[in-house]
């Protein structure tokens, strides 16, 4: 096993305080001493911020050194001398104290950051005197930026101005909402012309509450519920986008209440880091309409029902459909929304009791193509690299992927990236935040991806850019690989795909030569009817080059839920068994029928749209889904619809009453993420602890502790203590993560390939060797869409996510400050297109295509080709998957949301 | 001991009748000329020369000029910035602003000597906010200089060239500190930098290396490159080269700027024989000799000590008068030579009263950034202002000193320092008339005034 392979630091030997302390160069002697467990006082210095040195509470004594040095700017060397503290030092800490709450609002006992406040430790520290100026504070203004902010509280009176907000906003989250105006002792945080907060380029991620020493920066709904001592902080994992974020959920066990969420720096993939979701997307978890009770359906609606009579229910109907119609009658949904250990039993469940392979997860219509792209070229469909490594690309290749809304902590990590000094190459129809900034922005037309590819590919090789010994050494299939790029001319392609050939061969270049690069692509990729040729043509871009198996260099597909990675590696698909061991393997199906007890069905098993296909032709009877509207993601809802509306048995796991639990024959309803303990797979392949912190309403219960009712109640019994030991189970059949326990996940999580308890886990894939052996190169042809425009539908329609919201709303569509900033459908088209029908900024259009029509508020600028329209689908009131093409991917039907041909109407 | 003559190197031609500031006016008068023999030159040459001659900047802290340069990271590959920074702020403070508006082009010449020495290809001339005829001047002389090839791509034919850049500051004393000026022209708020790391010379503009020089500072080079350092060392005392510009404000008959050898004339005979001594009736009570941040001298006051002349040490015993006007004699007696701005207080001036006016100015320009600056300039005001309006308390004094004593070495940049000597300065040597004034003040307030501000 490889140890890490990061860059290596020099290690320095000081001493402080008369301690020897040994420290990385580089280190900041606040830092340095903070490990060696000596807490310099600092109040402006935050390890998510570059130092800013402005609260000078962090002064020492160096031997040699002129005056007062700051701890957090100055940097360790060998040999240095360090006093922390002394008489000295301590009066000068009193006295700045006491100058900063000559100006402040020292009501401590009406604070809600009282017991958390860094000012009131020091000043009890330091016995400073609140009050040795004899001044009574002026008022501060009855409103300020903040007041009609949903989401965050400016409590001008305690700002200490010491300007971690703002630099935060400026320096990391890059959103410059905040700044200081006026100057010395006028000087206050507000934004440029104290313009409304939420009207400003602010993204809500709450860092400036994250960052903030004092209780001037505050969660309004907050407010009054708790100070820190009188909560209870649970180390959890963000349960939106896949990047995994660890994050603490401050809870009020009294009242069973989130009342607010913060991250800490030392987390281990978002280093304290959060973006509007994680900081405030909790709401739902409170929500009036969480579902509390079983449900069976009546004639004209629902109706309450027992566990006892639901469960015995559907156990007998599951059981019934299954003995007289055989295994392709049932097939069963498992949520990427869900931990490890339920995906877990959810795939058990259908392959003991329901004696079927027919189960699927949402990967399906997202990141498939990935696994099975990957898996043919590298042997493993997984991001190959860490989250951390970001910061580390010379060139970093971004190809249908808008990280800074969809996965917005990834997206931090290339701006830190940015800042220092990588360059970007952007391929995007669309201005992103990213392309806006990048080095070259190919703003190619969608679905030309691989024509782009290709002509990329051709321009390495002529150019003689390709790293010859790795396609040597490391790969197979090159031959035809070439042959297959021969008949490719560049500039044809440029021109298929609407860009200059010089950009192509500038990105060429660039990415070839880059120290290392790496690339990062998202559902822009996947989400066409050729995805898996697409993704194995970016797998032959890192080939080609030698780009992949290093620290920050390979191919890193950004999985869109918070464990979608987790429900591919427990084995929720058809095809693979947990730990992406082969159904069709006798040795894996011995060692699986041993342990289960069963015989292992022999059925191929199918795909989610399959399945709607499959109930729509009558062949499947029963549907089991686990916490997924199909509904509202699903590509051509009514046709969705008319499908599932024909099954004999539909039983949803939901936490609320979502477009397809509607649909259903019976409702259980769940614990959702904050209700249970489990794990999730973040996309990095870390695996990371979520822990209960609140109780579930009503009556509802964890999903696994449902599937063991349902499971036993269908003859095949079911029992576990708790998460953790069906963890155990997992383990103890996948050898890939079979040095994983809870306990060894801890609050650092571990990564998978982990086959041992002494294995430390892989930060990055394929170092020295594929995991298949040698990479495959892939001769790729390339495939148009298969809606291309026409005189009837004469754009491309393509769609996507929103930094806001989350796919199907239902979760983060209950936030207040969310619904503040993403209220309701858009549709995203140029000037031009919109001068052509006469569209005005901001008013109801329609969208048509060949399936149906979805309005949306019309957002006026060139974010967009003048070709293109873009729609984001959070919003069940307007569908936009009522009109997404349900075309699909031959080989993982995933389906072709990311271009169809679409008509604009005036409403 | 009467004062010695001028000594006008870069005021040569100023004031002289029929010298103006255009290119031909300049030319006439061997103007470029330097700069011509200074492309012929091998750069190094030229910087050589700079250490040789012993400058000292000019801007206020007296920072080697060749010590500086050689700081420069010459080996990062990015390119190297001259900033010149003509935001001359300081109260008291007028030399920049007439060579900028008399003999712009003596400018001109010596930033492009610099540039050449450095292997500056854009230089930036920071002038203050206030100055926009200063700045209507620099950029006639640049249009000019550039018409004529003395600036721009391929000067003189040589392969070499060099913009330069005026950017007009917004009314900010802070822009005048080196990396507050640095963040001011990239177009941030000019919160100077901490340091480390932002060491101009390493990290500078756009995180190039830098260079800053005051304006005088970068006139002295173009002499420099003509007369060779060696020469030029030999103007002024050992340690204190060349010549300084003095400008003389307040109770003295003869305000206005004076250009001496440094260390050549002290502090009595600028005030008596070269300025006329006191107004008619008066007598000299203090003396703030480096701009309005250095700290007061009080006539009357004595300064003894040892002091180094050639390779021995003397002792030296001097009043205010006696003291000669270098960098290291006012160092040694506790203030500084700073901007070269004399400001002359007589026996009419009270003392409370003008530190209050200082201390508003200071607070007023802080750039809010760092808690000691902020708040302690801000409490220096009220405490001053208080005793001012006669609402002060027993014990403001005493507050007001412990103030003072906690902002110096404790902030980001020097303007801790700046703004906190004069109170440190004038409660030490005029502690009595803050324990009195407040009283005086008090006995006289009227009814319903406000109590503490």
């Amino acid at each position: 096993m490889p140890s890490n392979p990061s860059p290596v630091m020099n290690q320095v030997s000081l001493t402080i305080n008369g301690q020897s302390v040994v420290a990385a160069a580089g280190t900041s002697l606040l830092n340095a001493a903070k490990a060696a467990g000596i807490d310099l006082p600092h109040l402006c210095y935050d390890p998510r911020v570059e130092a800013i040195g402005s609260c000078r509470l962090c002064g020492v004594k160096v031997e040699g050194m002129r005056g007062i040095v700051s701890g957090c700017a100055q940097t360790v060397a060998a040999g240095m001398k360090v006093i922390t503290e002394d008489a000295e030092l301590a009066r000068q800490r009193k006295h700045t104290l006491e100058l900063l709450l000559s100006d402040h609002c020292s009501t401590c006992m009406g604070c809600d950051k009282s017991g958390a406040c860094r000012l009131q430790d020091y000043a009890y520290r330091y016995g400073a005197d609140q009050n040795r100026f004899g001044v009574v504070l002026a008022k501060p203004p009855a409103r300020n930026f903040t007041t009609l902010n949903k989401g965050i509280l400016f409590a001008a009176d305690k700002c200490i101005r010491c300007g971690l907000c703002v630099k935060y906003c400026e320096t990391v989250q890059m959103a410059e909402a905040l700044t200081f105006s006026k100057r010395g002792s006028q000087m206050v945080v507000t934004t440029p012309l104290d313009e409304n907060l939420h009207e400003t380029s602010c993204e809500a991620c709450g860092g400036c509450i994250r960052v903030c020493p004092v209780g001037a920066m505050l969660d309004k709904a907050a407010v009054g519920k708790g100070r820190e001592s009188d909560l209870t902080r649970v180390k959890t994992i963000c349960p939106y986008c896949g990047v995994g974020c660890q994050m603490d959920l401050l809870v009020d066990k009294q009242r069973n209440r989130i009342v607010r969420a913060t991250s800490s720096p030392d987390a281990p993939i978002n280093g304290g880091n959060l973006c509007v979701k994680g900081h405030f997307g909790f709401d739902y978890v409170n929500s009036p309409e969480r579902l509390t009770h079983p449900l069976i359906r009546t004639a004209d609606g629902f109706r309450q029902a027992t566990w006892e009579e639901a469960i015995g229910f559907v156990g007998r109907r599951l059981r019934e459909i299954r003995d007289q119609h055989g295994p392709d009658a049932l097939a069963f949904v498992s949520s990427a929304r869900c931990p490890n250990e339920e995906n877990y039993l959810v795939q058990k469940l259908a392959r003991t009791a329901g004696a079927t392979n027919n189960v699927d997860n949402c990967a399906t219509s997202c990141h498939a193509p990935t696994v099975a792209g990957l898996a043919a070229a590298f042997g493993s469909g997984a991001m190959t690299n860490s989250v951390g490594e970001i910061k580390d690309c010379a060139v970093m290749f971004l190809i249908g992927a808008n990280p800074t809304e969809a996965h917005p902590i990834i997206g931090l990590e290339m701006k830190r990236a940015l800042r220092r000094g990588a360059k970007l190459i952007v391929c995007d129809p669309r201005k992103t935040w990213l392309a806006q900034r990048a080095h070259i922005h190919i703003q190619h037309r969608p679905g030309s991806d691989n024509m782009l590819l290709n002509a990329i590919l051709r321009c390495i090789l002529d150019e003689g850019l390709a790293d010859q010994e790795f396609i040597a050494n490391r790969c197979e299939g090159f031959k035809e690989f070439e042959r297959n790029l021969q008949g490719i001319a560049v500039e044809a392609a440029a021109e298929y795909c609407g860009v200059e050939a010089e950009l192509i061969r500038a990105a060429a270049r660039l990415y070839a030569l880059g120290k290392p690069s790496a690339i990062y692509y998202t559902l822009g990729i996947t989400e066409h009817s050729c995805g898996t040729d697409n993704v194995k043509n970016v797998a032959n871009l890192a080939m080609l080059t030698g780009q992949i198996g290093k620290w920050a260099s390979g191919v890193n597909p950004l999985r869109g839920q918070n464990n979608v990675q987790g429900a591919c590696d427990m084995g929720a698909m058809a095809n693979k068994l947990p730990g992406y061991q082969d159904w069709s393997d006798p040795v894996v199906r011995a060692k699986f029928e041993k342990a289960w007890g069963v015989s292992l069905p022999q059925n191929k098993g199918s795909k989610v749209p399959l399945f709607i296909t499959a109930a729509g032709r009558g062949e499947l009877k029963a549907l089991y889904i686990v916490g997924e509207d199909l509904v509202a993601t699903e590509p051509n809802q009514t046709k969705v619809i008319e499908d599932l509306s024909k099954l004999e048995l539909l039983v949803c796991q939901e936490i609320f009453m979502s477009e397809t639990a509607k649909l259903a024959h019976v409702i259980f309803p769940s614990a959702c993420w904050a209700e249970k303990d489990g794990t999730f797979s973040a996309s990095e392949r870390r695996m990371q602890l979520i822990r209960k912190a609140v109780e579930p309403p009503g009556e509802a219960k964890a999903d696994w502790e449902i599937l063991c009712l349902v499971s036993t109640a269908m003859g095949y019994p079911m029992q576990y203590q708790n998460p953790s030991q069906i963890f155990d189970e997992m383990v103890s059949l996948a050898p890939i993560f079979g040095g994983m326990s809870h306990q060894r996940i801890g609050d650092r999580g571990l990564q998978w390939p982990c086959p041992t308890p002494e294995h430390p886990g892989t930060p990055f894939l394929h170092n020295g060797k594929f995991t298949r052996g040698k990479g495959k190169f892939h001769a790729i042809t390339f495939h148009p869409q298969k809606e291309e425009p026409c005189a009837e539908y004469p754009l491309i329609l393509s769609t996507g996510r929103t930094l806001y919201n989350y796919n199907c709303g239902n979760m983060t569509r209950k936030a207040a400050v969310i619904n503040q900033r993403d209220p309701g459908n858009f549709v995203e088209i140029h000037p031009d297109t919109a001068a052509r029908y006469g569209i005005r900024r901001d008013e109801k259009i329609v969208v048509r295509t060949r399936r149906g029509k979805v309005t949306g508020r019309a957002v006026v600028g060139d974010r967009v080709r003048p070709d293109i329209i873009w729609m984001p689908f959070h919003f069940a009131e307007e569908p936009t998957n009522n009109i997404t093409n349900d075309v699909f991917d031959p080989v993982t039907a995933t389906a072709e949301y990311k271009c169809c041909a679409a008509q604009l109407e005036k409403l | 001991m009467s004062a010695p003559e001028q000594c006008r190197i870069i005021f040569r031609h100023i004031d002289e009748p029929g010298y103006s500031n255009d290119l031909a006016c300049y030319v006439r008068h061997g103007g470029y000329e330097i700069l011509k023999k200074s492309v012929a030159m091998k750069p190094e040459a030229i910087v050589d020369e700079v250490k040789k001659s012993g400058l000292r900047g000019r801007g206020g802290a007296g920072f080697g000029c060749g010590l500086k340069w050689s700081l420069l990271d010459r080996k990062s590959g990015k390119p190297v910035y001259l900033i010149v920074n003509a935001d001359e702020s300081e109260p008291g403070t007028f030399k920049d602003r007439y060579i900028i508006h008399q003999d712009p082009h003596q400018l001109l010449e010596g930033i492009m000597i610099t540039c050449f020495a450095n292997n500056v290809k854009l230089a930036y001339i920071y002038i203050r906010g206030e100055f926009p005829h200063g700045a209507r001047i620099l950029e006639k002389a640049i249009a000019e200089a550039r018409a004529a090839n003395f600036v721009g791509p391929n000067i003189l034919g040589t392969a070499y060239g060099c913009e330069i850049y005026i950017h007009r500051g917004a009314g900010a004393y802070i822009c005048g500190e080196e990396t507050g000026l640095i963040e001011s022209l990239e177009g941030k708020r000019p919160n100077p930098r901490i340091k480390p790391p932002y060491f101009p010379a390493v990290l500078g503009l756009y995180q190039c290396p830098t260079i800053v020089n005051n304006v005088e500072t970068l006139c002295h080079v173009k002499h420099i490159a003509d007369m060779g350092g060696e020469a030029f060392s030999k103007i002024g005392t050992p340690g204190n080269t060349g010549t300084r510009i003095l400008c003389v404000s307040g109770h003295v008959q003869h305000p206005g700027y004076y250009e001496f050898e440094v260390g050549k004339i002290t502090m009595g005979q600028l005030l008596n024989d070269v300025c006329g001594g006191p107004l008619p009736g008066r007598k000299f009570k203090a003396v703030i000799p480096g701009g309005s941040s250095a700290k007061i001298l009080k006539f009357g006051e004595r300064f003894k000590g040892k002091r180094k002349v050639g390779a021995e040490m003397v002792d030296y015993d001097w009043g205010v008068e006696d003291v000669p006007m270098d960098f290291d004699s006012l160092g040694m007696i506790g203030t500084m030579g700073g901007s070269g701005g004399v400001i002359v207080m007589d026996d009419s001036v009270n003392m409370v009263e003008a530190l209050a006016n200082i201390n508003a100015f200071y607070a007023h320009e802080s750039c809010g950034q760092c808690t000691p600056c902020r708040e302690g300039s801000l409490w220096m005001k009220k405490i001053t202002s208080r005793m001012v309006h006669g609402t002060a308390r027993t014990e403001d004094a005493a507050l007001l000193k412990s103030v003072a004593d906690q902002i110096p070495g404790r902030t980001i940049c020097a303007f801790g320092e700046a703004c906190s000597w004069p109170t440190q300065s004038f409660l030490a040597k005029f502690g009595d008339e803050f324990k009195q004034y407040p009283e005086t003040k008090k006995a006289a307030k009227p009814a319903g005034a406000l109590e503490l501000v």
